[in-house]
């Protein structure tokens, strides 16, 4: 009788908040939600001999945009600024000389560019160019397939690229592939 | 009516405490999936440049991180920018094997979504990272990302050069 008398004392859940408070608080510390991102490349496959001469690219199919080491720009040979350089590659891009491409809006300047299929532009930088800078021409090249892809699914589909389906935005990339070389870096001087 | 009226009282109820720890424990829950341990200690300087065309890398199992800066300990290292791969610095010939050994790690089927985060301090000179590239090339490891913070506006970009 006496025993059954003797109940289990309940243990004192009150302190479970403080212990959960302790918990929350140190992850709440430690916790990084840093997301990466990054300019996405794609570099192309090693091979040991160097690269054929290739007749069939013509001169005026390639975009070509040296960096220096003193960080300036020289686009077609000729001295440009930073923020200048979007509008000026998308005009290249844009050109369509040989009017096969049906969704440009290009110039068709007969110097420039055939057609965006054609249209390949070449980063050069020299080893001592700061990647500061090289990041953002590299940037402002991806800038201008980006507005010209939005232009273009405005024009076609009413909406921006990124807003499409893949589908649609498929049709979009075909007319406007990407065509950026790195090359490997010369020693071009100051 | 009267009496009646005044035998309720008109302080207000304590507000019950008692969902209080079911509250913090789901918010305990809540950080600590989302946690991410900082994996490796940083011997060398990053700041990262910034750009606008970014791309968020979400799978963090299939990507390998090499950071290039200057080292945190002058004294030990010097000042000129080196690579750090893992815990250690090592020298442009360690990649190779490092990203090898890297890609060996990740599941066959989802080895062709390998990607490198490259993250660069903005003052790392394009030779260091011309022959990084040149040896990724060589390993295979064809899709990398130059990893940026993104910047506000594009005319941010534009200003110290």
């Amino acid at each position: 009788m006496a025993r059954n008398k003797r109940s289990i004392p309940e243990i004192n859940a009150g302190s479970m908040a403080d212990i959960a408070f302790l918990l929350l608080i140190f992850f709440l510390v430690t916790t990084t939600m840093d997301v990466d991102k990054g300019l996405m490349v794609k570099l192309p496959a090693w091979s040991e001999e160097p690269p054929p001469d290739n007749n069939e690219i013509r001169e005026k199919n390639i975009f070509v945009v040296l960096v220096n080491s003193n960080n300036q720009l020289l686009v077609e040979e000729e001295y440009m600024e930073l923020p200048d350089l979007r509008a000026a590659t998308k005009l290249f891009i844009d050109n369509n000389g040989d009017g096969s491409c049906e969704d440009c809006r290009g110039a068709r300047d007969p110097k420039s560019s055939e057609n965006p299929l054609k249209a390949i532009i070449s980063l050069q930088n020299d080893r001592g160019t700061n990647y500061d800078m090289f990041v953002k021409v590299r940037n402002e090249l991806l800038g201008a397939y980006t507005e010209l892809r939005n232009e273009l699914a405005e024009r076609k589909f009413g909406r921006a690229y990124d807003l499409l389906n893949e589908e649609a935005q498929a049709t979009i990339s075909e007319v406007y592939p990407q065509f950026i070389s790195e090359a490997e870096p010369v020693s071009v001087g100051g | 009516m009267a009496q009646i009226r005044k035998k309720k009282s008109k302080e207000t109820p304590p507000v019950s405490t008692a969902s209080l720890p079911d509250i913090v424990f789901m918010l305990l829950f809540f950080f600590m999936v989302t946690t991410t341990m900082r994996e490796v200690t940083l011997l060398v300087r990053v700041k990262k440049p910034k750009a606008t065309e970014i791309q968020k890398l979400d799978r963090k199992d299939l990507t390998t991180y090499i950071y290039l800066g200057a080292p945190r300990n002058t004294e030990l290292y010097g000042s000129e920018p080196r690579i750090q791969l893992d815990d250690q610095l090592g020298s442009v010939g360690d990649v190779q094997s490092f990203v090898i050994l890297k890609r060996e790690e990740i599941n066959e089927a989802e080895r062709p979504k390998f990607t490198v985060s490259i993250k660069a301090d903005i003052d790392v000179k394009m030779g260091l990272i011309s022959d990084l590239k040149q040896e990724l090339r060589k390993a295979q490891a064809l899709k990398i990302s130059y990893s940026t913070n993104p910047a506000g506006s594009p005319e941010e970009l534009f200003k110290t050069y």
